[in-house]
């Protein structure tokens, strides 16, 4: 059986189907690489209950496992702690921001953001700070939609929750 | 609570999000701008999948070997216990806001409580779901402040839609045996508790929208025990008709 270490190296190369530049790891959508002896469990977790990705990178984490010779494993899906974007890696965020997307601000635990008030937010495309939210619903249930008014261009930002 | 009784009560709770989000998806390709047609959407899929959640522990904690599917998809309408204000017809999109108004006070209300549940289970799908709750909310208000405070045309028709799903409002608040049960063994939530908290905050932000607040008179019942309107049934004739007509059917 491989190292627990290992598991997180061959799981990082499993992508978000809905965002591939993300890995899930980046996403925080693993929760733990559990190994006893010759068994290994992953630990999964929505990043929102409706997410229609879940089983796709169920599968996705399957597959890879199997490609990596592990046939002992299973998957199981909690929603307890709930995924926050405070799990979402440093690398993730760099990698958000430079295919398009306005990663999350701040902390999940400051309420104005909800309120639809967010930091300055950088458009992606032009770097400007002269953004204004279109919809607090976008192309995903991850995102929302927002535009910029230097260079009128829309972009998604993922929610901060 | 014995195992039934967990059962039914998960049920009721799943119910109020499988129906709603079956009508909420209604909207799908049919919103009035772009940005609310993947609103209603996204916050109709929000739905269907805290429903999973729920139908996955309920078909657990029957232990019949059944799986969410088939408990959403094989049961009668008499079977169903959601509350009626989410199996009315949408109306227009102001009635489908004024619903979603009124129904996610009283559900993010609910989880707040839910989360506090002495059930492992009920508990983290309470707090996962509450960060979802509060973007509808936050959702419905917004759009109740612009149409309420709109035009004259937006503010009347509005009004005429709170006035009409008024009556529905009361049976969020309805306590059955199975909700005192709920409540005392520490694993449901005890509704008598968030009803002043509910009205403080619907009547503010109606107030603040400058629609009048309509009378508490006599309201509708009958959801919780499987006493449904004509409406209801349509509902399910749509909703289940690929599992009736191919039964075991696997996408």
């Amino acid at each position: 059986m491989k190292t627990a270490e290992e598991i997180w190296k061959i799981l990082e190369e499993v992508e978000d189907p809905e965002i591939p530049v993300l890995s899930v790891v980046d996403l925080g959508i693993i929760r733990e690489v559990n190994i006893d002896g010759e068994k290994l469990e992953v630990v999964i977790t929505p990043t929102y209950s409706g997410c229609p990705a879940m089983r796709t990178i169920e599968k996705d984490i399957e597959e890879i496992l199997q490609e990596n010779f592990i046939a002992n494993y299973s998957i199981r899906t909690v929603l307890s702690p709930p995924w926050t974007t405070d799990w979402m890696s440093e690398n993730g965020r760099m990698k958000l921001y430079q295919c398009g997307i306005a990663p999350p601000q701040g902390k999940s635990t400051d309420k104005g953001l909800l309120m639809g008030k967010t930091r300055d937010l950088n458009c992606p495309q032009c770097g400007s700070t002269d953004t204004e939210m279109i919809s607090q619903f976008g192309s995903t249930a991850c995102k929302s939609l927002y535009k910029c008014n230097q260079c009128l261009e829309p972009f998604d930002y993922f929610k901060c929750i | 609570m014995n195992k039934d009784q967990l059962y039914q009560y998960i049920l009721q709770i799943a119910d109020n999000t499988l129906i709603l989000g079956q009508r909420l998806a209604e909207w799908c390709g049919h919103g009035p701008v772009l940005e609310e047609d993947i609103a209603l959407s996204n916050i109709a899929l929000d739905y269907l999948g805290q429903c999973t959640n729920l139908l996955k522990y309920a078909a657990e904690v029957e232990g019949w070997g059944r799986d969410e599917d088939l408990i959403a998809f094989l049961r009668d309408a008499s079977e169903y216990k959601n509350a009626l204000i989410v199996e009315l017809p949408n109306g227009d999109y102001g009635k489908t806001i004024a619903r979603q108004f009124l129904f996610s006070s009283w559900y993010k209300l609910f989880l707040e409580q839910l989360a506090q549940s002495s059930d492992n289970y009920l508990k983290g799908f309470a707090e996962k779901s509450l960060k979802e709750v509060k973007y509808h909310l936050q959702h419905s208000s917004d759009w109740m402040l612009r149409l309420g405070d709109g035009t004259e045309e937006s503010h009347r028709r509005v009004q005429t839609s709170v006035n009409e799903l008024w009556e529905y409002t009361g049976e969020l608040f309805e306590i059955t045996e199975l909700d005192t049960l709920a409540a005392s063994s520490g694993i449901g939530v005890d509704l008598a508790s968030i009803e002043s908290n509910w009205k403080t905050q619907v009547e503010a932000l109606l107030s603040e929208a400058t629609l009048s607040i309509p009378d508490y008179g006599y309201m509708q019942k009958g959801g919780k025990s499987g006493k449904h309107t004509e409406h209801l049934g349509f509902i399910l004739s749509d909703m289940q008709y690929l599992q009736r007509t191919y039964p075991g059917v696997k996408w």
